[in-house]
């Protein structure tokens, strides 16, 4: 069953020839499971009172808000029209996942990471605004939101507000990385996508992910600074990373098993996909360096008794591994979701661009920028002065 | 009542402002209307399309007629409608070989003798017009919609271009436009059916294939067709209420 046009295979229906999602929506929920990710991991700190990893708590948070910030970024660059992405405040339509995105993140950005992140450096910003002249400065007083009351009172206040906002920001968190699983999960269409367990098995890559990422940045960070990494903090998060990351390797083969054992109209197609045009970055990147790897080195750490210098290396490794893992998840669900005919009687190619609207050199440069917003939100609002973090390092 | 100068500057700013908000949500209320041919009572139609599947010749004048008259894009990945041709080996129903070169639009060159227990035929295809559309339900900004006379329509001036529609079709019958950045796909040529005219495709069919229906009129042969004929539409698992009547279709018509 030949075809005379290039990189397609069998039969597709004519307008399913050209991917409608690219790279940058791969980038999309690659990017909103680390922030929630990174919150949540903020959040078992804050009210699940797991001391261990409160050295990471502001550098998670900062974390989820950079990437928060960039987050819409490649949803915007894909738009045939994006002058007209307004629309989706002005006159959502109700039974549209999508028109809930806007919310979604509205309400997450403005209503949870915003507000907590004022209140836990709101002692700070006062002190700073009146310490600081010039630019930086009014930047502070700006950020002080007329508010210089720093009494014990405020505090204790800010305190409570701040344990309340992380308490409905952990199921904001997971509203925003579940739904993004819906909006895939939801496709009836599609079978690649098709499946209630899609939120689930996003949401927990979404921890892994964000664990991982903020992990190997305290890492760097202290790396970067000259100072010694708190064995304690990076033993219990990489603890915290295996179990999630298990739980999500289940959920994905409980997927993969089912697929199988069912095995639907779809499934030989989708298995003759699996094991051409998506072995590489599915069972190689995915599944095997991504997914086995990490947690095997992670429960090396677990059941061997390891120097620190070892357990450090072997952290950095895995996480590196994991966020290739993850990120391979997603291109497999995005890309692999369209490189398959709805018929089931073909298949077409993905063609990366590379210096376009949705190029390879956008998406590396979308994924640059967070990373770049949190050396500017670490500058305005150090990370490392908190009396958390010196109490921490003392005692440690 | 004395206003001063101050008071009136505030009530005036916020009356142009109000005026100014009302005006662009009455556009927004208005945007998702189906544009009809002036006198054309939506409420009194209920369109479709039926297709006798052994009455289509593969001669492709559907497809020509559709991108003429629609100014569909003539690349090989646009269409509004198209036209399979399925290959059947013994009943090998979960196994078909199915072409459709250039989407039928020149043709169909000779590829299968006959006489050898194997089945050739014709599937045109076009947008199914569903009532319960997923394209309708995903899009995010309503710019896809139904109309009342049950024609799934786009209003491309409000369509945002994100896909998520081209995604949900189970039957591969949206396209984004390169030229516009928007989607498109059949409308049952809405600026002809509105005016009293069938779409160009079934006017172009030379063997009645393909016929415009109103499920509304009770005159309509459809009635007839669907109470005599074995009748299927496309994905029935989908469960999209799809309103394109296939007469014939063939277990293997994916």
């Amino acid at each position: 069953m030949g075809s005379t046009i290039p990189g397609v295979d069998g039969y597709m229906y004519p307008n399913e020839m050209e991917l409608q999602w690219g790279l940058l929506i791969v980038l999309y929920p690659f990017i909103t499971g680390l922030v929630a990710g990174a919150f949540i991991l903020a959040s078992l700190e804050r009210v699940f009172k797991v001391e261990q990893v409160k050295p990471t708590y502001r550098l998670a948070l900062l974390t989820a808000l950079a990437f928060l910030l960039v987050a819409p970024l490649p949803l915007q660059l894909h738009l045939g029209h994006p002058e007209r992405s307004f629309e989706m405040y002005l006159t959502p339509h109700l039974t549209s996942a999508m028109a809930m995105f806007g919310f979604v993140y509205l309400w997450y950005l403005m209503a949870v990471l915003l507000l907590e992140i004022w209140l836990e450096w709101r002692r700070e910003i006062v002190l700073l605004a009146a310490s600081t002249t010039g630019v930086r400065g009014f930047v502070y007083r700006l950020l002080t939101l007329g508010s210089r009351n720093i009494s014990e009172r405020a505090l204790a206040l800010d305190d409570r507000v701040g344990w309340l906002v992380t308490l409905i920001g952990i199921p904001s968190a997971f509203l925003l990385h579940g739904y993004v699983g819906f909006i895939f999960g939801s496709v009836k269409a599609n079978p690649w996508w098709s499946t209630p367990l899609m939120p689930i098995v996003f949401l927990f890559s979404a921890i892994v992910s964000g664990v991982a990422l903020v992990l190997l940045m305290y890492m760097a960070v202290c790396a970067l600074k000259g100072v010694a990494a708190d064995m304690r903090c990076t033993d219990t998060m990489g603890r915290y990373l295996l179990y999630a990351f298990v739980i999500d390797f289940s959920l994905e083969m409980l997927d993969l098993l089912h697929r199988v054992y069912e095995a639907d109209e779809s499934f030989k197609s989708l298995d003759f996909m699996v094991h051409t045009r998506l072995y590489g970055s599915h069972i190689l990147v995915q599944i095997v360096a991504g997914t086995m790897v990490p947690i095997g080195l992670l429960a090396l750490t677990q059941v061997l008794s390891l120097t620190e210098r070892a357990r450090r290396g072997l952290y950095v490794a895995a996480t590196i591994l994991t966020l290739v893992g993850i990120f391979a998840m997603r291109w497999n669900v995005v890309i692999g979701g369209q490189l398959f005919s709805k018929s089931f009687l073909g298949y077409t190619t993905y063609k990366m661009e590379f210096a376009t609207r949705e190029g390879l050199f956008t998406a590396a440069l979308l994924l640059a920028l967070p990373f770049l917003i949190l050396w500017g939100l670490v500058r305005l609002l150090p990370p490392w002065t908190a009396p958390e973090w010196r109490t921490d390092r003392t005692t440690a | 009542m004395t206003v001063d100068r101050r008071e009136f500057l505030s009530r005036t700013g916020k009356l142009l402002l109000l005026t100014g908000t009302a005006a662009a949500a009455l556009e927004h209320v208005l945007a998702g209307r189906a544009a009809a041919a002036p006198g054309y009572a939506e409420t009194e139609h209920w369109w479709g399309m039926i297709v006798d599947i052994d009455k289509c010749i593969g001669c492709g004048n559907c497809v020509r007629a559709c991108k003429e008259e629609n100014d569909v894009p003539r690349e090989p990945y646009y269409f509004r409608t198209w036209v399979e041709r399925y290959h059947v080996e013994h009943g090998d129903m979960e196994h078909p070989t199915v072409d459709s070169p250039n989407g039928g639009f020149d043709g169909f060159p000779e590829r299968y003798a006959s006489g050898d227990g194997s089945k050739s035929f014709f599937v045109p295809k076009l947008c199914n017009h569903c009532v319960e559309s997923p394209c309708v339900q995903v899009c995010p900004v309503g710019a896809t919609f139904r109309s009342r006379d049950g024609v799934v329509l786009v209003d491309k001036d409000y369509c945002l271009g994100c896909r998520y529609c081209v995604q949900a079709c189970p039957y591969g019958c949206r396209y984004i436009d390169p030229r516009k950045h928007v989607v498109d796909k059949c409308d049952l040529c809405y600026h002809r059916i509105t005016k009293g005219l069938t779409t160009a495709c079934a006017e172009a069919c030379p063997t009645g294939a393909r016929q415009l229906v109103d499920l509304k009129d009770p005159k309509d042969p459809v009635h007839a067709f669907l109470r005599t004929r074995s009748i299927q539409v496309l994905k029935p698992q989908m469960a999209t209420h799809a309103k394109v009547f296939y007469a014939g279709l063939d277990g293997s018509v994916r």
